[in-house]
């Protein structure tokens, strides 16, 4: 009793839809509050036995829904239980409902079947059934759609427009979940091609149209019925469709642009809607670009939208343009001012566009002219544009092994403007390709570390994160290719300026890392020429050097103005020395072995800048500017600068003692330093070369290796290494902070001695235990730079060559991994392997595989003209029906066959006097009609013999058939075409 | 084909949304912030497309309100704007000088006229009569149904 007099009071009193609405625009108590207390409401009211207060319930409850994504999912049985009210207006709500609520997945969706059915056949609401239409549209299921399919069919040909029209088009979510329908609707869905109601045409050709799109080699045999429509329809909707499915068509068989082609040129001229003139644009442009007529009206049409005051115009024409670009670049050369005028439009997506557009246009001749252009328009854009450009521009040239590229001085260079501009975001790309041209173009490697030099030397740049890639790749550069920097001195001083401490670590990493190599490179032409001059002029040395350097020759003069610019960074270190800090170093600290050694002072011409003042002083440079760093937390940082000092430790005594003993020892270069050096140099130099994708593969696993095994137990061992190691980093890092740490405070050096070696120790170890991650996730040139630390103590020992190629060998796995597409090198760019794979022309899924060959087993009959349905996997009971319907239609497509097979026999001549006589093209359109007619009384033939219910329409279109005359003249394609 | 209508105004309110194409309540409201965000933020002078995830929004303004369709690809924009226009006219025609208010009152009645108008992403009635025909007998049996009920809760109150 209490309920039903609750449900009463809820009939009585319940929140109306609008009511709800108001409430929620007062907002009174909070929009949730409102929302949730409304919620429970519906949750009360949806209970109710009234079906009135029911269905109002649920409609308040899908408006929540479908404006406020509240999940209704949990109402879906009253959804059901409101679509089978006998009411309209509740049956409106509930099918509102559950086409906005259901899914796939939906449990109840079980129970509807039989309501749907119901609702499907009514016969005296059209409005029922159009609704069940609807809601079947948005959620109908294999299960669904396999059996309601024939409700589907009689509706497919139903009196009622308004029903059939909704029929055909739910038709195309039915092929969709169940392609087995194909065989029982298809036929009529194509009969209604034939319909002379301008709605139900419509209809169908959008259904159509969607699956054409899908898969169009299908529908190819109804390509007359469409071209019919083409011609004869005036309802730009459907010319619209009928375009696009010829889009489509044409690219599969060529035969039929030939008649396609006039009558979309004559739509293009004729009509006065835009949307239908693009429309033949695009089809012109996109399939049947080899009329060159075509093309030439189209590209006059799009010059027009280019011209147009209205930005959506605009927008399509450039979108046309891009379309036409790669098969008629000419169409775009002719544009290009246009073009290139929009690159400044108000309209981000219109620049987008043309910028697509003007990098199509972009080839071998144009590149530096364009690439000048764009640069410059990058300079005055926005950022995001701007790096949009840069991005294009560097991907277009980098296209296909830097195809367009024939100035790589040039293109270096570029890469060097482009990441000055202010908002230049594209360090990833930059990096990779100034890495890649260094490895890829041996020629253009002096130009490149010209660039990095003045990348590097710059101060400023420190600054943009957005840089720290491409400063990366330019401090790998100047290090590995040192021998063509003009001052490899300069080099090291800038890769140690005080504002890298603003790098990243790893970064910072690679910078020490080429400053090692750098100055091993210095010292080992230091060394050469030491002994050159020896043996030539035993007497020459120092004090030559010195005027030397002050002469500077070759270009040389810019580097020593630059020096003292940049020597200003070394202000922290020797405060006292500012401006000509280096040049008052060089003179104070060389001074006195001048002055003791300066026996002569031949001039020694060439460049001869390494002289011994230069290198000690780049010796106490290092030593300065990376003593603090022994106490780095990263340890990347510390393992490099520790070899680096370790090296300057090794060999400093020598070097220095070297001159005084010069005289008596000079000649007999048995000094372990120098011998040292060669060797790190001859590590340095050895290039590294590109490797093929597969030669990983091709390492045998050595004996005894497990690469799977769990390391679980290695925290055994490393907790044995761990203490020492921690000990050691610590030493280390007091003893060099007694040695140069002076000019840091003490304070400082304190806090970076204690957490280092905690922080050191954690990662050495987490470094030890994920080591494979730590390898690949790094640069590739830090893969480099693995290298020294692995031979240090190798090299001391040369007859050790075996496991010096180990290293090399890993090394270079190493490598392979971080660019796995290298491989034979060519003389100018090495080229790449395993770059272009053919992309394999994108495969219909297996749905629409079954659903094509469905759609031509209905058309074909048994004559499967593709082998799609051939290869159509198909469960046991639908083989089953296949055989079956084989057996209906052999007699009837065997009849088609024989005719076909006629008419082309008896047509071979008049087909080839027609392809030679193009000038009776006006005669050929006016035949074209009667020919498809005649071809139509084929199909009127052929369903005659199947279905008999069909037979009056069919007889009354043969009647109207032309006579037989012309039937002789038309075939020029096989019967399936036009 | 279009794969969903949303109308929303300018403050990022939504007004209707109506999906052809499978997404999840959660994608739904994802795509609707994310879409939007993008929409409201051009400005008044620059074309009525975008392109987003592989597929093209058409959007047009109408006085404060934003209607949004996404399409394919290959898909006509020009054609796209003139169903959005026609679905205008249509709910002009049907509300008498349509404005905002009316659709947030009778947004079931805007989704019937959408039904009329698409069906499974497709136009299917471009006759403006018609379906304004439609509609009005749609709306006539719903009233009469409704007479009836309220017919029956009179009923109610009088025996109570």
């Amino acid at each position: 009793m209490a309920s039903t007099t609750s449900s009463i009071m809820d009939t009585l009193f319940q929140r109306t839809l609008e009511d709800l609405i108001k409430g929620l625009r007062l907002q009174l108590i909070g929009e949730s509050a409102f929302i949730s207390k409304a919620l429970e409401e519906i949750r009360r009211e949806i209970k109710s036995t009234d079906p009135h207060t029911k269905s109002n319930a649920l409609q308040k409850l899908s408006y929540l829904s479908s404006l406020h994504h509240f999940d209704m999912s949990w109402a879906a049985f009253h959804v059901v239980e409101v679509m089978s009210s006998s009411r309209f207006s509740h049956k409106k709500i509930g099918y509102h409902a559950a086409s906005l609520s259901f899914s796939d997945s939906t449990p109840v969706l079980l129970l509807i079947t039989n309501q749907l059915r119901k609702d499907l056949t009514n016969p005296n609401n059209e409005f029922e059934v159009s609704l069940a239409l609807e809601c079947l549209s948005r959620i109908a299921t294999t299960d669904l759609c396999r059996d309601l399919t024939p409700e589907i069919f009689t509706l497919l040909s139903s009196t009622k427009i308004f029903v059939r029209k909704k029929a055909i088009a739910l038709v195309l979510r039915v092929f969709e979940k169940y392609p087995d329908a194909v065989k029982v609707c298809f036929k009529r869905l194509v009969e209604n091609l034939d319909s002379t109601d301008p709605h139900i045409v419509s209809a169908v050709v959008g259904v159509f149209c969607e699956l054409t799109s899908n898969d169009p080699k299908s529908y190819l045999p109804l390509a007359p019925e469409f071209y019919r429509i083409l011609v004869d329809s005036k309802n730009n909707w459907v010319l619209i469709k009928m375009l696009k499915i010829f889009a489509k068509l044409v690219l599969l068989e060529p035969r039929l642009s030939k008649r396609v082609v006039e009558p979309v040129c004559e739509h293009m001229r004729r009509t006065g809607a835009k949307s239908l003139m693009f429309e033949c644009v695009r089809t012109v442009v996109s399939s049947l670009s080899e009329h060159e007529q075509a093309v030439k009206l189209a590209v006059v049409k799009i010059r027009e939208l280019l011209l147009d005051d209205d930005p959506n115009l605009k927008y399509l024409g450039l979108n046309a343009l891009s379309i036409v670009a790669p098969k008629h670049l000419w169409a775009v050369l002719e544009n290009k001012e246009v073009v290139i005028k929009w690159l400044s439009d108000e309209d981000p997506n219109i620049k987008r566009e043309s910028l697509r557009l003007v990098m199509a246009m972009v080839s071998e001749n144009n590149v530096v002219e364009i690439c000048r252009v764009l640069v410059n328009y990058a300079l005055k854009s926005d950022p995001e544009f701007c790096n949009e450009i840069l991005g294009s521009v560097l991907s277009t040239c980098s296209r296909n092994l830097y195809e367009i590229v024939n100035d790589f001085d040039w293109y270096v260079s570029l890469l060097g403007e482009m990441s000055r501009i202010l908002h230049c975001q594209q360090g990833d790309e930059i990096e990779n390709q100034l890495i890649d041209i260094s490895m890829r173009v041996r020629d253009v490697r002096p130009e490149l570390v010209r660039v990095g030099r003045d990348l590097l030397i710059d101060p400023a740049l420190l600054s943009n994160h957005f840089l720290y890639r491409i400063l990366s790749a330019a401090a790998w550069v100047s290090g590995e290719y040192v021998e063509f920097s003009r001052n490899p001195f300069e080099l090291i001083e800038a890769l140690l300026q005080p504002r890298t401490n603003l790098l990243p670590p790893s970064i910072r990493a690679i910078y020490i890392q080429s400053a090692f190599k750098v100055l091993i490179f210095c010292l080992h032409s230091y060394l050469l020429q030491r002994e050159s001059t020896a043996s030539s002029y035993p007497d020459t040395l120092a004090l030559s050097e010195l005027a030397s350097k002050r002469e500077m020759p070759e270009g040389s003069d810019l580097a020593t103005f630059k020096a003292p610019s940049h020597s200003e960074q070394d202000e922290v270190f020797n405060p006292r020395v500012s401006n000509q800090s280096s040049e008052e170093l060089s003179v104070g600290n060389g001074g006195d072995r001048t002055i003791n050694h300066g026996q002569t002072s031949t001039p020694v011409t060439s460049e001869n800048i390494f002289t011994y003042e230069a290198v000690v002083n780049q010796l106490n440079l290092i030593e300065l500017a990376l003593g603090p760093l022994t106490g780095s937390h990263d340890v990347e940082i510390l393992e490099r600068v520790r070899n680096l000092l370790c090296f300057i430790e090794l060999i400093k005594g020598e070097i220095l003692e070297s001159l005084v003993q010069k005289e008596e020892n000079l000649n007999s270069a048995e000094m372990k330093s120098s011998k040292i050096i060669k060797l790190m140099s001859d590590a340095f130099s050895e290039e590294l070369g590109p490797v093929s994708v597969s030669a990983q593969e091709r390492v045998p696993i050595p004996e005894g290796l497990v690469l799977k095994e769990n390391l679980n137990d290695l925290e055994m061992i490393c907790g044995d290494i761990q203490l020492p190691s921690s000990i050691s980093f610590s030493l280390v890092s007091t003893h060099y902070e007694e040695g140069v740490g002076a000019s840091l405070p003490d304070l400082q050096s304190k806090e970076e001695l204690e957490p280092p070696s905690e922080a050191t120790s954690l990662l050495a170890e987490h470094r030890k235990r994920h080591g494979l991650y730590y390898l690949t996730s790094e640069k590739n040139d830090i893969v480099a730079n693995d290298y020294p630390p692995a031979n240090d103590p190798k090299l001391q020992d040369d007859q050790n060559n075996d496991t010096e190629d180990l290293v090399k060998l890993t090394e270079q796995l190493l490598v392979s991994k971080k660019r796995p597409n290298q491989a034979k090198p060519r003389p100018v760019v090495v080229k790449l392997d395993g770059d272009f794979v053919p992309v394999s022309a994108k495969r219909p899924g297996p749905k629409d595989d079954s659903l094509s060959g469905a759609v031509q087993e209905v058309l074909l009959g048994n004559d499967t003209r593709t082998s799609t349905s051939r290869s159509n996997p198909s469960d046991k009971s639908s083989s089953k029906r296949k055989g079956k319907e084989k057996l209906i239609t052999d007699p009837s497509s065997e009849l088609n066959e024989n005719l076909g097979d006629a008419e082309k026999l008896d047509h071979e001549n008049p087909s080839s006097r027609r392809s030679k006589h193009r000038t009776h093209g006006k005669e050929r359109r006016h035949k074209s009609p009667g020919k498809i007619r005649e071809e139509r009384e084929e199909n009127g033939q052929k369903e005659k013999k199947k279905s008999s219910h069909r037979h009056a329409r069919h007889k009354t279109r043969q009647r109207a058939d032309v006579p037989l005359n012309v039937v002789s003249e038309t075939p020029v394609i096989p019967d399936f075409l036009l | 084909m279009i794969h969903f209508v949303i109308l929303n105004n300018r403050q990022g309110k939504v007004r209707l949304t109506k999906w052809y194409s499978t997404y999840s309540q959660k994608e739904r409201s994802k795509v609707i912030r994310e879409l939007t965000g993008i929409i409201l933020s051009r400005g008044p002078k620059l074309c009525n497309f975008v392109e987003w995830r592989g597929l093209k929004v058409v959007y047009k303004r109408y006085a404060g309100l934003y209607f949004s369709m996404c399409i394919d690809q290959d898909d006509n924009e020009l054609e796209t704007l003139d169903i959005i226009h026609h679905y205008v006219e249509m709910l002009d025609r049907y509300f008498l000088n349509v404005c905002e208010l009316d659709l947030i009152y009778n947004f079931h009645k805007a989704y019937y006229i959408l039904d009329e108008l698409l069906l499974a992403g497709e136009l299917q009635e471009s006759s403006r009569r018609t379906i304004a025909r439609l509609v009005a007998a749609q709306d006539s049996l719903v009233e009469t149904a409704r007479e009836q009920a309220s017919l029956l809760g009179d009923l109610v109150k009088q025996a109570m």
